[in-house]
This record gives structure tokens, C-alpha cells and sequence, in this order.
């Protein structure tokens, strides 16, 4: 049926509290979004826009944390090209566009009992808020190359929280697969929730398969539209039925998906 | 009020604002964004005979001012399209333009057949995306092909057809000229415009398919200039795109004799491009006293 004036989902200029370099090229940024902040699942993300009007298209950036009763989100990003490095020149109560929220976040039940989370890197943000809100025991597995970053926060939801980096210089040496791999006690079920770099998405997603775990993946492509319009953000996705796959869009279908069904790339 | 109607191959716009396929879906998606009431007409992502998969990802990389993509028109076929998409579309007071595609002649003449007896206004013929390798350019990029493939689905269709021109030619008056005597009804340009860029980090192109199409701001002066030429060569309907944003962008196409004009990339900078467009436009209006389009339409000689 046809929108009235004040249903419509909007670009919003919108007030930036806090913006905080918390690890090496990697920044904390929390915005006064208001009522927006109440309709947010985690695993769902923002477009940011950036005031260089050459850097036409917007950025997708997970929601980290929200605050209801503030009316926040937190966002946490790396600074890998332009638009980022613009981002983080930004201060406080400077502005910035935004279209919140996108896509579609994590599922669970309300009677979940044990559930593991399991972050790479600059997939770690996302896996805050999904902490805070599940139900029952909430294990949480994180990977970073070197310096951590975010620990101190899922501590406050949970006690279960292991660390792995590459150069072992915090928590275990390795990555988050041998800790979960060398895991004295695994539940009998369990959901599994992901979010990194491709390669540590598909290994997870092979654990928790061969322990019969549903699991959950949050995928990363280029977009334009971010609301489904241009098919340009697509992964390939499989009928788990009739073995068909598709090309489905990470802004819309995505970014969560059934691990199961994804059908990973051999290169990038 | 200004008068901002315009009348494309006797189909009666209420405002010249249109939306540029593929960047607009079906409307759906924006249709949460904006009022869809207010445009002249929604043009479709292209639709073919059968659901293409489309091309692998990354698909999108930005540029200066621009884009280039190569999604290879993925759509869900006609009958989907037929289905789905013109009942929703006709909840809304607007025009229903189809952009078709197809890998073969036959192919374009069975989606403009297929949707003859549909509830659409007019066929935009895409005979210029540069992301299949089969069809789509292949055809814009020749005259005599313009000219055939356009004869040819004029004959299967029954709404006004318009040709889609390709950019990449070197002289697009030619292509204008065959579509013309080939039957068209009116033209649209331009097409996205071939390009590349580089992943200098990784060594390799950043499209999966090294090379797509070029669009935003940034092309907007050849388009205009394109729309231009094509307006001394050809007395057809024109109706202009690449890079509009904002009703000045607007108001050059139609100096340059464009009748209608089409919002694309833009969109993805502000889900409510086009509607800013049709403000500025009037805005313009308002200020110069244009009483209707016609006043300004092609002055530029
Ligand atoms: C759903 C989703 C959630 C994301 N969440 C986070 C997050 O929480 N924290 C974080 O640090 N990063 C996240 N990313 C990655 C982030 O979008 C990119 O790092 C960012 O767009 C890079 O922009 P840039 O201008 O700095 O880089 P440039 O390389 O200059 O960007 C050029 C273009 O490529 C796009 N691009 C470049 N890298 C990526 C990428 N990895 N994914 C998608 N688009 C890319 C940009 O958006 C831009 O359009 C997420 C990506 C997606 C798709
Ligand atoms: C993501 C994307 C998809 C497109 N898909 C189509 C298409 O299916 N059919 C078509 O005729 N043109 C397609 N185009 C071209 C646009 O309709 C338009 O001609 C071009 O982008 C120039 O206008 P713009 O700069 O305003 O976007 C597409 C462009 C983009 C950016
Ligand atoms: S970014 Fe356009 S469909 Fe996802």
C-alpha cells in the first residue's frame, strides 16, 4: 500500500557524540539517532554518507551497540580507504548522513539456551549488541590479527569470552578456529553467530556443521543502493532443497545468512 | 502552476521526471522512501524472456564522482515482472516504462510480445547495456543492427517503443538515425558508458568482470552533449540521462532538447534524487517565469 509522508524511511542528518580511536586505524562512533535506535536488530547496518560529494556512494557500517533510552548507536569501522579516513576527521556534535537501519540482522528464539559467537577482526562489532540481547548462556569467541579491541564491552554481558590473535600477543596464539577446535566441552545444541573475514566464515560455518549447529553468517559486499534497488551487492546462495543457487542481495536478503547456504568463492 | 506535462510518443508524463532503469528496481524499494505518485513514470530494471542470473560480485566500484557496475541485468523474467511488479507499480498514479533485454533478436520480440497485452505504458528497448556479452551493446554499437532489431520488436510490440542508445560509439547521431527509420518512437541516452578501474593493492581489476559501466555526476557532460547532437539529427522524443541530480542538471538536458529526463545513480547518493529534481525544476520555473517546458526546450541550437 502507498507510504503517507511521515512512514517514509528517510536519509537523516544526524549528531555525532563520540568518535574515538580505540585500536590501531580502527574508531568507535556513537550518534544521536532518537527513535531510530528502537528499531534495530542486531546484525542489521547503517549507510554513511560522506560530505565529499566525488565519494558518491554511501558506506556500509554494522551497528555495534544501541542505546534505546538515548536514542544511540554505536558503530565501530577501520579505516581501510577514503571514505573511512573521512569519517574519522570527523569530531564530536559534527554532523552526519545516515540511513538506519539496513538489511536484515541475526534471528533467534526467545527460549535459546547456548549460543556461540564468533567475530574476526572488523566482524567483531556487530557480534556486541546479539551478546546483550540473547537469552541463556552466550559464549563469545573473537579474533584480531593483533590488538584487541571491544573485549571490556562483551564482558559486561557475558563471562564467557575468549580471546585468539595471530601474533599471540593477547589470549591464544592462533585463530578463533583452534580455540573452538580445542574446546574441552562442546553443548549438544547450540546456534552459532559469525561475522569476519570470508575465509573464517566459511571454516566456521564447516565446524559448526560437523556439530550439527545452525549457523548464521553476516556477509560483506559493495553496495550502491543499500535498500535492494540495483542488485549490485549480491552473494550466491543455495536452495538447500533443490540444490539451485541464486544471486541474492547481502543489503536485502542479507547481510545474515544461513551459513549453510552459502556458496563460498574459491579466490578473495 | 506551472505546466510540467510532457507528452513522449502520445503517452501523456504529468512532470518529465522519470526514474533510470536498474538503479530504481520496481519501485518498491524506493517506493518506502518517496512517493512514487510524484513521478512522471518508473522505469524498470530491464526485464528478458527468462530469469539471468547476472554477473559475479563485486559488481560495484566506486569513482570520482561516478560508478561503474556490471550486475549483467539480473532479473526474474517477464512473467515474474508481469506478475509482481505492474500490479504494485499500479497502485500508483504513474507511468509504467519496461526496459527490455535480450540475448537475441527473437528474444527482445518475445518480451515486447509477451507484455502487449500488459498493463504498461511504453517499451524502452535496452540495445546498449555494456555487461552481457550477448546482445545488449552488440546491437547499439552497429547502425544497421540499430535499425534491424528495432524494425523488428516494433513489430511484436503495442505500446510505443524507445530506443535506449549506447554512449560507446563514435558517433551516436548515426545510431539515433537508424532507430529512427527503423521505427522507434522516441529515444533515451544515455547508457552507462564503458569503463575500468584498478585494485592497485590487489593487482586486479575491481569488478569480477574487469570492466563495466560508467555512470553518475561525472558523465554528465558527454550525455549532455550527446542529447544534444542527437536533437540536431533526429525529430524524435528524447528523453535524457546520465548523472542528473539536482533540476539544474535537469533543466541543461532539456535546453540540450530533451523532452523527458531520467534519474539514475543519484539515487544512490539520496533515495529522494528524483523528487529533488522535479523540486529544482519547478524551482527554476519560478524563477525565470517559464510557463511550460516547451518555452526552454532545445533553445540551445
Ligand atoms: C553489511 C556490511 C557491514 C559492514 N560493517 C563494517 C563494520 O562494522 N566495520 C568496518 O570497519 N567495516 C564494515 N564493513 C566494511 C566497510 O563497508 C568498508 O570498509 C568501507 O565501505 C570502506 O570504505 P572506504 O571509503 O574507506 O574504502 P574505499 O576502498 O576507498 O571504498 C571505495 C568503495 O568500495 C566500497 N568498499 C570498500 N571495501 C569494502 C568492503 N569491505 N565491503 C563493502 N564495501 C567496501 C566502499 O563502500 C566504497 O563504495 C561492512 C560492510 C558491509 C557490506
Ligand atoms: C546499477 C545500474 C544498473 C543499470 N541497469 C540498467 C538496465 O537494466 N537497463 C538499462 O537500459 N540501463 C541500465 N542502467 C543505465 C541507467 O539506466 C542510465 O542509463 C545510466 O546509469 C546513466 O544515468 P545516471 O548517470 O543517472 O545513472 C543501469 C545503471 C546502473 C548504475
Ligand atoms: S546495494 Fe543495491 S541492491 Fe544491495
Amino acid at each position: 500500500m502507498c507510504l503517507t509522508e511521515d512512514q517514509w524511511k528517510r536519509k537523516k542528518t544526524v549528531v555525532i557524540i563520540k568518535n574515538e580511536a580505540i585500536a590501531k586505524d580502527v574508531y568507535e562512533m556513537d550518534l544521536q539517532v532518537g527513535e531510530t535506535a528502537k528499531e534495530i536488530e542486531p546484525g542489521q547496518f547503517i549507510h554513511l554518507y560522506c560530505r565529499q560529494g566525488q565519494r558518491l556512494l554511501p558506506r556500509p557500517i554494522s551497528i555495534c551497540e544501541v542505546d534505546e533510552k538515548k536514542g544511540r548507536l554505536k558503530i565501530v569501522y577501520g579505516i581501510v580507504g577514503s571514505g573511512t579516513k573521512e569519517f574519522a576527521s570527523y569530531s564530536p556534535f559534527e554532523t552526519i548522513d545516515i540511513i538506519a537501519p539496513l538489511g536484515k540482522g541475526y534471528q533467534w528464539e526467545s527460549q535459546e539456551k547456548h549460543s556461540i559467537l564468533v567475530g574476526g577482526g572488523l566482524g567483531v562489532p556487530p557480534l556486541l549488541e546479539l551478546a546483550k540481547r540473547l537469552p541463556g548462556k552466550v559464549e563469545v569467541y573473537l579474533g584480531f590479527r593483533s590488538q584487541p579491541f571491544l573485549v571490556e564491552n562483551f564482558k559486561k554481558y557475558t563471562d564467557f569470552v575468549y580471546i585468539a590473535t595471530d601474533d599471540g600477543s593477547h589470549g591464544t596464539k592462533g585463530t578463533v578456529l583452534d580455540v573452538l577446535k580445542n574446546k574441552s566441552e562442546c553443548p549438544e545444541k547450540a546456534r552459532v553467530y559469525t561475522c569476519g573475514p570470508k575465509p573464517m566464515l566459511q571454516s566456521i560455518t564447516q565446524w559448526a556443521v560437523e556439530k550439527g549447529y545452525p549457523i548464521q553468517v553476516s556477509l560483506e559486499e559493495r553496495m550502491a543502493c543499500g535498500v535492494g534497488a540495483c542488485v549490485g551487492c549480491v552473494c550466491k546462495i543455495k536452495d538447500l532443497q533443490t540444490g539451485e543457487w541464486q544471486y541474492q542481495r547481502v543489503c536485502k536478503e542479507g547481510p545474515v545468512f544461513n551459513g549453510k547456504e552459502v556458496i563460498w568463492n574459491e579466490e578473495s | 502552476m506551472k505546466n510540467l506535462k510532457v507528452n513522449i510518443a502520445g503517452v501523456e508524463l504529468k512532470n518529465p521526471v522519470m526514474t533510470a532503469s536498474g538503479t530504481f528496481g520496481s519501485g518498491r524499494e524506493y517506493g518506502e522512501y518517496m512517493d512514487l505518485n510524484q513521478l512522471g513514470a518508473v522505469v524498470v530494471k530491464g526485464v528478458a524472456i527468462t530469469p539471468w542470473k547476472g554477473n559475479p560480485p563485486p559488481r560495484i566500484a566506486e569513482t570520482y564522482g561516478g560508478m561503474l557496475n556490471s550486475v549483467g541485468l539480473q532479473n526474474p523474467g517477464v512473467e515474474v515482472f508481469i506478475e509482481q511488479d505492474i500490479p504494485f507499480l499500479r497502485q500508483y498514479d504513474t507511468k509504467i516504462v519496461v526496459n527490455i533485454a535480450g540475448k537475441t533478436i527473437e528474444e527482445y520480440c518475445q518480451v515486447a510480445e509477451r507484455l502487449a497485452d500488459a498493463d504498461v505504458d511504453l517499451l524502452e528497448l535496452n540495445i546498449s547495456c555494456p555487461n552481457v556479452k550477448e546482445g545488449g551493446v552488440a546491437f547499439g554499437t552497429d547502425p544497421r543492427m540499430v535499425e534491424k532489431v528495432t524494425r523488428e520488436v516494433k513489430k511484436h510490440s503495442k505500446q510505443p517503443l524507445i530506443v535506449k542508445l549506447s554512449p560507446n560509439v563514435t558517433d551516436i547521431t548515426e545510431m539515433a538515425k537508424a532507430a529512427e527509420v527503423g521505427g522507434a518512437d522516441g529515444l533515451s541516452l544515455i547508457n552507462t558508458l564503458l569503463g575500468m578501474s584498478i585494485d592497485i593493492h590487489k593487482r586486479r581489476p575491481v569488478l569480477a568482470m574487469g570492466v563495466g559501466g560508467f555512470s553518475g555526476p561525472a558523465i554528465k557532460p558527454v550525455a549532455v552533449r550527446m542529447v544534444y547532437q542527437v536533437k540536431q539529427a533526429v525529430s524524435l522524443p528524447i528523453i535524457g540521462m546520465g548523472g542528473i541530480a539536482t533540476g539544474e542538471d535537469a533543466i541543461e538536458f532539456i535546453m540540450a532538447g530533451a523532452t523527458a529526463i531520467a534519474v539514475g545513480t543519484a539515487h544512490f547518493h539520496n533515495p529522494r534524487a528524483s523528487l529533488e529534481v522535479l523540486e529544482g525544476i519547478q524551482e527554476y520555473m519560478e524563477k525565470y517565469k517559464v510557463q511550460e517546458l516547451k518555452k526552454i526546450r532545445g533553445i540551445i541550437k
